[in-house]
């Protein structure tokens, strides 16, 4: 066992306990302060896979704007016990079985890949090394690979902008 | 990020963790002075003599204001989040002293045979690094503003971040070009650029190629420490004392000394970025080095460094003793309207001036 198995375990317990932290929770702000931690945690998985730019981006994008608004939008809307609607018994029950279908559909997947994929079987991930997530070869496998795919979700994003700013606008 | 390193090399280890102890004590020793500083350019500037009592010319000052602090009684409001209260000031110390780990603080020095560069970490993804960095840098603000439970400090607290959030944007744009100029992201690989350049290094500075971009960072940078013109989530007059209002003792001392931290940062990363970072202008390092060997030249590039981060930490105070507050809906005016436009019309022309040189 060494370093980047220690850093692993660590990584994988700490995104565990923070996710499960999430959803058990009372208070929403707590709950958004772990989601952050989960990020963090998940950054540092990047890291161990070598993919720098990945983990920088996830930190900037996801951490550190995303979150923020999140937490903005919580701490205005006040959520506390006497504020927050009683939700339907119904509502949980059709939550628990969505989530549930959910988990075993992944479950599965993972574990058909392990054992029917003939790519997959006996391979173990690569620690540390290999360099595609490395920022420069990340650029040109998106500038050149996937360019038409990388412009269209760009277009969707510029749409989701300009959708904004007209739902923002003053009539 | 050579993670397997850290399981062999022992000395690597020991050498990162003295460089790191030295740096953080630098931070925190320059953070303090800057408090002194600043009461003496605000004193010079407003035709006063400043603190002059504790030691000659009142240089123990700083000390005296720590002391302070610690003996005053700490106070944490029944209603509010205990933990978070806590982890506020606690977020925003940590987050101010994490940018310092990828500036490249001098020549490497050259110690029993091993070389041992003046960089805690130098990754290559550096310059995002610290804009992560910077992003993380509102939740301590805002954790604190909204543990405190007080209407005031949470409206100051969503000031802040909703300022930086708007700056961080402008100065990435910023960036960019610096960015397209080097060809790295490394701060290493940015720095070695600018001390190619002519004149010693002195005509190799980002500056003299950008100096628009410069002008949007430095501004942008200004709003990022929460310095006037820019201090609106410390506005007196509107919000009693902003985000750390309840905060008393030393964790009010964090939050105070955080933001010290942060400019003196900023300005290491301006001199870093635009100003050659620790190259002695006029000088060639390496053939300096040949002459009164390779830790002199070491002590001065890191001395040439400090000193211009010194020099744009002054200017700063300057301002903030020279310029009156922005009203709020201004400073949105200035960052989304204004600044912006300017870093993408800086960008596109970098990028369109690039490809013309090199066709």
């Amino acid at each position: 066992m060494n370093l980047v198995h220690i850093l692993f375990w660590f990584l994988s317990a700490l995104t565990l306990f923070s996710a499960l932290m999430v959803i058990l929770s009372k208070n929403p702000v707590h709950s958004v302060l772990w989601l952050i931690l989960v990020f963090f945690a998940i950054s540092g998985h990047y890291v161990l896979l070598n993919a720098q730019f990945l983990a920088i981006v996830n930190l900037i994008v996801y951490a550190g704007a995303i979150m923020v608004l999140f937490l903005f939008v919580i701490m205005l809307l006040n959520l506390n016990k006497e504020t927050e609607p009683k939700k339907n018994v119904w509502m949980k029950l059709a939550g628990t079985i969505a989530g549930g279908c959910f988990l075993i559909s992944v479950t599965n997947v993972i574990y058909n890949a392990q054992t029917s994929s003939a790519e997959l079987v006996n391979k173990t991930t690569l620690m540390g090394k290999g360099s595609i997530g490395l920022i420069e070869n990340l650029g040109k496998t998106l500038f050149t690979d996937y360019v038409i795919p990388f412009e269209i979700s760009s277009v969707l994003f510029l749409s989701a902008m300009v959708g904004a700013v007209i739902i923002g606008k003053k009539k | 990020m050579n993670i397997y390193l850290l399981a062999i090399d022992w000395w690597f280890i020991i050498e990162k963790l003295v460089l790191i102890a030295l740096i953080v004590t630098l931070c925190l020793i320059i953070a303090m002075y800057e408090t002194y500083g600043e009461r003496k350019v605000a004193a010079f500037i407003q035709d006063r003599i400043g603190p002059n009592r504790a030691g000659p010319f009142g240089i123990l000052q700083p000390l005296a204001d720590g002391g302070k602090l610690f003996f005053k009684e700490e106070i944490i409001p029944l209603t509010s989040s205990k933990y978070l209260f806590v982890l506020g000031p606690t977020l925003a110390m940590i987050t101010a002293l994490l940018t310092s780990a990828v500036i490249p603080w001098g020549t490497s020095l050259e110690i029993g045979g091993r070389n041992v560069a003046l960089q805690v970490a130098d990754i290559n993804i550096g310059v995002l690094y610290i804009f992560a960095v910077v992003s993380i840098g509102v939740y301590g603000i805002m954790i604190g503003a909204w543990s405190s439970n007080n209407k005031f400090s949470l409206l100051s607290g969503l000031r802040a971040a909703s300022q930086m959030i708007s700056y961080e944007l402008a100065m990435g744009l910023a960036l960019i070009a610096i960015l397209m100029m080097s060809g790295s992201l490394q701060m290493s690989v940015i720095v070695n650029k600018q001390m190619s350049g002519a004149l010693g290094g002195f005509g190799g500075w980002n500056i003299w190629y950008q100096p628009l971009g410069f002008l949007v960072f430095f501004t942008c940078a200004l709003a990022e420490c929460n310095r006037t013109p820019f201090d609106l989530p410390e506005a007196e007059s509107e919000l009693n004392f902003g985000y750390h209002q309840e905060y008393s003792s030393m964790k009010l001392g964090f939050y105070l000394f955080a933001e010290y931290i942060n400019m003196f940062m900023s300005c290491i990363l301006m001199a870093t970025l635009f100003l050659g970072g620790y190259d002695i202008p006029f000088v060639n390092e390496t053939t300096l080095a040949a002459h009164i060997g390779q830790n002199w030249v070491a002590l001065l590039s890191f001395l040439s460094l400090l000193a211009k981060a010194f020099f744009l930490v002054f200017v700063f105070m300057w301002i903030r003793w020279t310029v009156p507050r922005f009203r709020f809906d201004q400073l949105m005016h200035l960052g989304w309207k204004k600044l912006i436009p300017l870093a993408l019309a800086n960008m596109v022309i970098t990028a369109a001036l690039i490809l013309w040189m090199n066709s």
